[in-house]
């Protein structure tokens, strides 16, 4: 029951692009076309679960020695080298899904969904709490990020869509490109509201 | 380039937030009163100035493959100096800005001008960039969170104009896209004639 209630707040509540604002970098940036932001979406959704558990087994090793000050620095580092490993990883294994993810696995790096992710689970997780105190263990964490991480494909493939169709209208001069799109992602948002208070 | 244009470029020819659109996720997240926006624009404008000092002078020693984690090690640093700092001196607006002062290590305007000024350019050079792209991404994140602020509960900078509630929507996400989205418009009618 607990996991169905963070995978639906993760993903409809607490939708990481329209309400918490994290990755809207790649939202706006490769949202032109809806193969393209598929790909994308799916790139994420990989780093993000890997990430988390990653960072979360490297927190408790620096709670345990004190240097929580740490994990600005670290994080981002192992989340480089991560992104970097699984990019060698599935050139080897699978050279299809490499072909499809390829380009965007290095955009993934400067992404801030990942490193937000990675520090809001830290930050509200200890590894024997349980989720009724508001508290993550690894799996519910695990489950979290993936949650999450599907919220950012489904907004990504929503918007993406959407953006589809708006190339074909005609708006006008000053509001081509990104000004229309942030209008659109605004009503988007709207829309998404409409599902606070359901968790 | 003459001096004084490295740190007025950034106000409005290379405006990071209207022109360029980099490091949306801050201008969009933290803008929900001038104050907040203004308090983040400061603090992307600290870490700014000194990562921008720091890689003006390291550059030369750094082998080119691995400059961009090289620079990312860097500016985090810079990132976890100011969270102490603002944990010392402000924490309440640490609270309120909590897991963007962080994530300034990922705003794409940092990295992006190390990448694009401080490893060519000197360091009195890259510190003066630094000014002028922090001044003007603190510029934007103040107009948006006042333009917000305004329509959204009736403020301004803390000091309430009119009685009761605004227009919530424009504290909440909606808005934030909303207001931006129209901002740049008018920035663009103003700067193109």
């Amino acid at each position: 029951m607990e996991y169905i209630l963070i995978i639906i707040s993760a993903i409809f509540v607490n939708n990481i692009l329209l309400s918490q604002f994290l990755g809207v970098c790649p939202f706006l940036g490769v949202s032109n076309k809806l193969s393209t932001a598929t790909g994308m979406s799916m790139a994420v959704c990989f780093v993000i679960t890997l990430a988390t558990v990653v960072t979360f087994l490297l927190n408790s090793l620096l709670a345990k020695f004190g240097l929580e000050f740490l994990q600005t620095i670290s994080f981002i580092l192992v989340i480089a080298a991560l992104v970097q490993m699984v990019e060698i990883v599935l050139k080897k294994i699978s050279p299809a899904l490499y072909a499809s993810l390829g380009i965007f696995l290095p955009l993934i790096t400067t992404n801030c969904a990942v490193l937000g992710v990675a520090l809001t689970v830290v930050q509200k997780s200890s590894p024997f709490a349980s989720a009724a105190d508001g508290m993550f263990n690894l799996g519910e964490a695990t489950i979290y990020a993936f949650a999450t991480s599907l919220g950012f494909g489904l907004a990504m493939v929503l918007f993406a869509g959407l953006r589809e169709q708006l190339a074909l209208n005609e708006v006008p001069k000053a509001f081509k490109g990104i000004p229309i799109a942030l209008v659109t992602a605004s009503i988007l948002a709207m829309a998404f509201m409409g599902f606070s208070g359901l968790v | 380039m003459g001096k004084f244009q490295l740190i007025t470029k950034g106000l409005i020819k290379e405006n990071p937030t209207f022109v360029l659109l980099l490091g949306m996720c801050p201008t969009l997240a933290t803008t929900t009163s001038a104050i907040n926006g203004m308090s983040m624009g400061l603090a992307t404008l600290f870490v700014l100035v000194l990562s921008n000092m720091a890689i003006s002078l390291i550059a030369p020693y750094i082998p080119d493959k691995v400059r961009i984690p090289s620079y990312i090690v860097v500016i985090a640093t810079f990132v976890t100096l100011l969270q102490f700092v603002m944990q010392a001196y402000v924490p309440d607006i640490y609270e309120t800005l909590g897991l963007f002062i962080p994530l300034i290590v990922v705003n794409c305007i940092v990295l992006g001008r190390a990448e694009a000024f401080a490893n060519k350019n000197g360091v009195v050079d890259s510190a003066l960039d630094g000014i002028g792209i922090g001044l003007g991404f603190t510029l934007s994140l103040t107009v948006l969170g006042l333009v917000r602020e305004i329509l959204g509960s009736g403020s301004m900078f803390g000091w309430k104009f009119i009685e009761g509630d605004g227009i919530l929507a424009f504290v909440l996400a909606p808005g934030a896209f909303l207001a931006l989205g129209y901002l740049i418009v008018i920035f663009r009618k103003l700067t193109t004639k």
